[in-house]
């Protein structure tokens, strides 16, 4: 290791984080550029080149491919709201439990369950509501009760309230009780102290943790692919398709579009999330 | 000669028990709990009574037995744990200097690591593995005359698909990052260096027997999130038609359907027992 020496010559000393620049560069940054390239890429006729414009892209955001992507959007944005919501009631109602030992359970499991996602979780809603469910058998339910749009929001909050739960719960710890008792003692309700106080400070992790659970859910393909198949035309279903040519001659460029589409998604969201967590985490000190 | 040890190292504080108001009826709170462990125990529990009882044949654990001979089980699981070693040790080679020498001397390298330890978690894994085939592809066509081809082509073996590891290696970033970051930041690294390389200390001596020595345990964890997302992994496996053991487990699904829950219920337990350990490990280090 010639660290120092690097460092007297190169000056800033970065050398030993070339290795780590290099392998990113190649294998972050080369498939980066070839999917912008080729999303940009319009097919030319056989055996001629291709010309750089605008028809994937527009491609992509017309039907059928717009309907898949905006599928995706209001699955996720379901799934974000109704997971934030359930995880924070969740949360506040664990960590005020006088069980230390549920609170340390919850948390703990929460971590697990978050990370649970992909094939494993789809096969376990299978077993349970699946159409030979045993839910669905012992009390004779219909067939197809988890194969839509309904049932993969139900299986993603599984992971998705653990994900809140997470996100939450240092947020709702650094709720001081000395605010809630100096609001107290100046005569505010508790829901005044809620409106004017508590819900404020949460806003920010609240927030942060939506947009979070909308990443995630908007992103997940295992799951979907292994429950649903194509009852769901989700977007990220349709690219799998495009990518292992179950469709038309022609399409892999607008499947590249439409990643494009899903990576501009998943930025926004980014944009948005950043600032709200830093926000937050000013509270937590 | 034993590893250097900071005097005093900062214990990450244990959460204590939750000084939160308490709110209102505890009736809310009842009904919150309780639907909340209906809707996560009842799938699981029933997900293992499924695997375990039929009606024709009673209560059998066939299914987990099934595991060990189902075709393919050895070499997919086989293929997973050797693409998560390499993964976890490279991971760990890259990031480990990087973030030292931001200590060390380069803080603006800073905000380039914090970037490119954020990308992989906002880049759904779909566009990621588009972006890897378009670009294998490309490549076989662009380096088809030269020696290059050759790398491109091992890189992409069936036995040891090193692309995926390149991939994973991506991928675990994030979390290799923030684990070490963790570490780090309980430890005073400019001081243990210098007085490590004033003592005549060689780089290498100061990595093996200061720096790592102390980061143990943020090492472990970096190493045990990484072994999940790569055992865990389906979405760029399956779709540069990689056998990895996910991928391996919805092979398997079609033909026998208590088999692959009881495989997925088995994942489960294996995430379950190394974010225990994990935490373990780092409850005893504080």
């Amino acid at each position: 290791m010639t660290v120092v020496k690097a460092r007297r010559t190169w000056g800033k000393g970065w050398a030993p984080a070339v290795p780590l620049l290099l392998v990113v560069a190649i294998a972050f940054g080369i498939p980066a550029v070839m999917l912008a390239v080729g999303a940009f890429t319009v097919k030319g006729a056989p055996g001629e080149p291709g010309s750089y414009g605008f028809d994937n892209l527009a491609a992509s955001l017309r039907e059928p491919y717009l309907g898949t992507l905006l599928t995706s959007v209001r699955l996720s944005a379901v799934v974000a709201v109704a997971g934030a919501l359930t995880g924070t009631f969740l949360a506040h109602a664990v960590l005020t439990s006088k069980s230390s030992a549920l609170r340390e359970a919850v948390l703990s499991v929460s971590g697990v369950l978050a990370n649970f996602g992909g094939v494993p979780l789809a096969f376990i809603w299978i077993a349970t509501l699946g159409n030979s469910g045993v839910i669905t058998t012992s009390l004779g339910l219909g067939s197809g009760l988890l194969y839509n749009f309904w049932g993969l929001a139900l299986v993603y909050l599984y992971f998705s309230i653990p994900l809140m739960v997470l996100v939450i719960a240092p947020a709702l710890e650094g709720l001081r009780p000395q605010w809630r008792e100096a609001a107290l003692n100046n005569g505010a309700t508790t829901w005044q102290f809620w409106r004017l106080v508590g819900i404020p400070v949460l806003a920010p992790a609240l927030l942060g943790g939506v947009v979070l659970l909308f990443g995630g859910a908007f992103a997940a393909y295992a799951t979907a692919a292994a429950m649903v198949g194509a009852s769901v035309p989700l977007v990220t279903l349709q690219i799998a398709d495009a990518l292992t040519g179950n469709v038309l001659v022609g399409f892999e460029n607008v499947a590249l579009a439409l990643s494009l589409d899903m990576v501009v998604v998943a930025l926004l969201v980014m944009a948005v999330y950043l600032p709200l967590q830093r926000r937050s985490s000013r509270w937590l000190r | 000669m034993a590893a250097v040890t900071p005097a005093a190292t900062p214990a990450p504080a244990a959460t204590p028990a939750g000084p939160l108001p308490v709110s209102g009826g505890g009736w809310g709170r009842r009904v919150v709990l309780l639907v909340a462990a209906a809707y996560f125990l009842v799938p699981m529990v029933i997900a293992v009574t499924f695997t375990v009882y039929n009606e024709a044949q009673g209560f059998s654990l066939g299914a987990y037995g099934r595991i060990l001979t189902a075709p393919g089980f050895v070499s997919s699981f086989l293929q997973s744990l050797a693409l998560a070693a390499a993964t976890i040790v490279l991971v760990l080679v890259l990031v480990l200097p990087a973030m030292l020498a931001v200590r060390l001397g380069a803080p603006g390298l800073r905000p380039v690591l914090e970037t490119i330890t954020t990308l992989p978690l906002i880049v759904p894994p779909i566009t990621y593995v588009v972006g890897i085939s378009t670009s294998l592809r490309e490549g076989a066509d662009a380096l088809a005359a030269t020696p290059f081809w050759q790398t491109l082509i091992s890189l992409q073996d069936e036995n040891f698909p090193f692309v995926l590891v390149l991939a994973y290696v991506v991928l675990a970033l994030p979390f290799a990052y923030r684990s070490l970051d963790a570490g780090l930041r309980a430890m005073d690294v400019v001081t243990l260096v210098e007085a490590a390389r004033n003592l005549g200390a060689s780089w290498p001596q100061v990595m093996l027997r200061v720096i790592m020595p102390n980061l143990r345990s943020a090492l472990a964890g970096a190493a045990f999130l990484t072994l999940a997302l790569v055992l865990g992994e389906y979405t760029i496996a399956a779709l540069l038609g990689y056998q990895t053991f996910p991928v391996w487990i919805v092979t398997i699904s079609g033909n026998d359907g208590q088999l692959s829950v009881a495989l997925s219920i088995l994942s489960l337990t294996l995430i379950w027992l190394l974010l225990l350990t994990l935490s373990r490990a780092g409850r005893k280090k504080s």
